[in-house]
C-alpha cells in the first residue's frame, strides 16, 4: 500500500542512467538505505552505471562513542538498572559489552523504546533506571516527549542523541572524499523536513535528495541527483513525499526545542562536531543521568578510550573504506563475535555487508 | 535499532496519548501518538514506540505517476 513498485519504470531509469557514462560518488547516511541497496543488489547495479554509493555516519549505534558506552557500563556496575535498545547492548566497550555484564549480575534491560524504560521505573520503584538515549532526530522526539510527561524520580536519561545536518556539514568540510551528491535520510526528514539541509547546498553547492526506503525510491533519488548535476542546479529535493512533509513534524520540532539544547559532541570516527549533539536543558536536569550521577561518572573524567584494536569503523563511518577492506571483516569480526559497532548493529555497514555477502554464496 | 514501520490506527486509548496500531498480519501494538494528529483509520509511521508522522496511502500512487511522467519527458 505504501510500497512504491513499478519494475518497468525501475528498469527504464537504470538503462537511462547506464547510457550516461557517469562517474559519481553519492553518500547516504542511513542504515535502512544501506539495507535496501544491498538486499536488492542495487549497489552493483549503480556501480555498473558509474555511480558509487557510500554509507556515511548513518547508524546511531555505530556513531556512539566508546566513552558513552563506558559511562553506561560504569553505571550498571554501580548497581543501576540500565535500559537501552538491543543493538546498543552488544557494542563492545574497552573490555566488555553491556550484555557481557549480565553475566556479572548487572541489571541490563533491552527495550523497544523509552516508554518501556519508564514503565520499568514505575513498576520497580526501588530500582534506579537509566535509559541510554541514542538516535538521531527520528528518535529524539520520543525522549523529549517522555521528559515533558514527568517520569518518576527513579528514572533518568544518559543523552546520546545526535543530529544529522551538522554531521553532513562535518563530512563535507573535511573533504576527505569527493562527494557529488547526498541522499538524505527519509525518517530523520519526517521530523526535520526539508529546510535544515538547505545550508549544505548553499555552502558546498552539493545536490541533495531526501529518499524513502524502497528500491524505486533509491533509483529515483539517484536519477534526480544526476539530473541536478546535468542541469548544474543543485538544490534539496524531496522524493519521499508520502512521509516527508516540507515543514516536517512541527509538534516534534517544538518539543525538541523545549527539552534539548545543542552541544558540541564527538562522533565515533570523527573529531568533535560542533552543535551536533542534544543535551537536556537545565530545567530538566533532574532527569539528566550525567548530573544525577556526577560523582560516579567523574571516575571517567580525563580518561581516553581507544577504539577496539584493529577495527576500522572510524574510516568506514567517514566513507573512506568498504567493510571488506577491514582485515578483521568476516574472519575475526562477525555478527556473532563483533569487534566493532558496525558489525553489531543491523544498520551497521559491516553487519549488512556480512549478511548479504553470505546470501550470495548460498 | 530505528526502523520506522507503517501501520493503521484502529483504536485510541482513553488517555488520548496512545493508540492501537495494526501493522497487518495480525500484529498490533500500543503506540504513543502525541507527536501526530491522528484519528482512527489514519496511517502512521512508527519508530521506537512513537508515531513520528502520518502517511497518506494515496500519495504512493501519485508519486509513481509523477516519476513516470518525468521519465517520459526525458524521452526514455
Ligand atoms: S534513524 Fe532513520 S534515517 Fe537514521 S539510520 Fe535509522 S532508519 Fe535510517
Ligand atoms: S569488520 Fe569489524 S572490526 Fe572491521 S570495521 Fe567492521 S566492525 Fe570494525
Amino acid at each position: 500500500m505504501f510500497s512504491l513498485r513499478d519494475r518497468n519504470l525501475a528498469r527504464e531509469i537504470i538503462s537511462n542512467l547506464k547510457e550516461k557514462d557517469l562517474s559519481l560518488n553519492f553518500m547516504h547516511v542511513c542504515g535502512t538505505h544501506q539495507d535496501t541497496l544491498m538486499k536488492h543488489g542495487l549497489d552493483v547495479l549503480f556501480k555498473e552505471c558509474g555511480v558509487n554509493i557510500i554509507q556515511g555516519p548513518g547508524c546511531p549505534v555505530c556513531v556512539t562513542t566508546p566513552r558513552e558506552i563506558e559511562e553506561m557500563i560504569l553505571l550498571a556496575r554501580e548497581g543501576k538498572t540500565v535500559a537501552t535498545f538491543g543493538d546498543m547492548i552488544q557494542v563492545p566497550g574497552e573490555k566488555q559489552s553491556l550484555r557481557d555484564l549480565r553475566g556479572e549480575g548487572c541489571d541490563i534491560r533491552t527495550v523497544y523504546g523509552i516508554e518501556d524504560a519508564v514503565d520499568i521505573a514505575r513498576r520497580e520503584e526501588d530500582r534506579e533506571v537509566v535509559f541510554m538515549a541514542v538516535g538521531f532526530e527520528t528518535t529524539a522526539p520520543s525522549t523529549a516527549s517522555v521528559v515533558q510527561q514527568h517520569p518518576p524520580e527513579n528514572f533518568s536519561i544518559l543523552c546520546c542523541h545526535r543530529t544529522i545536518p551538522e554531521a553532513l556539514d562535518a563530512i563535507l568540510s573535511m573533504g576527505e572524499i569527493r562527494l557529488d551528491g547526498l541522499i538524505d535520510p527519509g525518517h530523520v526528514s519526517t521530523i526535520i523536513g526539508v529546510k535544515p539541509y538547505k545550508f549544505l547546498t548553499e555552502k558546498y553547492g552539493i545536490p541533495q535528495v531526501i529518499a524513502g526506503f524502497e528500491p524505486l525510491d533509491l533509483i529515483m533519488a539517484v536519477w534526480l541527483l544526476v539530473k541536478q548535476i546535468e542541469k548544474d542546479k543543485p538544490k534539496v529535493e524531496n522524493e519521499y513525499t508520502r512521509a516527508v512533509k516540507e515543514e516536517g513534524n512541527i509538534v516534534a520540532q517544538k518539543l525538541l526545542k523545549e527539552v534539548f539544547t545543542s552541544t558540541d559532541i564527538k562522533w565515533r570516527g570523527f573529531p568533535v562536531i560542533p552543535e551536533s549533539g542534544l543535551i537536556l536543558r537545565d530545567r530538566h536536569q533532574e532527569y539528566d543521568a550525567r548530573r544525577k550521577y556526577e560523582d560516579i561518572l567523574s571516575k571517567l573524567s580525563g580518561k581516553t578510550f581507544r577504539e577496539p584494536p584493529g577495527c576500522r569503523c572510524g574510516e568506514l563511518l567517514r566513507g573512506l573504506i568498504e567493510p571488506q577492506e577491514c582485515p578483521l571483516f568476516g574472519k575475526i569480526c562477525t555478527p556473532s563475535h563483533p569487534v566493532g559497532p558496525c558489525m553489531v548493529s543491523v544498520e551497521g555497514s559491516c553487519n549488512i555487508t556480512f549478511k548479504y555477502s553470505k546470501r550470495k554464496i548460498e | 535499532m530505528c526502523l520506522a514501520v507503517p501501520g493503521k490506527i484502529i483504536d485510541i486509548n482513553e488517555d488520548k496519548q496512545h493508540a492501537t496500531v495494526d501493522y497487518g498480519d495480525g500484529i498490533k501494538r500500543t503506540v504513543n501518538i502525541s507527536l501526530v494528529d491522528a484519528k482512527i483509520g489514519t496511517y502512521v509511521l512508527v519508530h521506537a514506540g512513537f508515531a513520528i508522522q502520518t502517511v497518506d496511502p494515496k500519495e504512493a500512487e501519485e508519486t509513481l505517476e509523477l516519476f513516470r511522467e518525468m521519465i517520459r519527458e526525458e524521452g526514455g
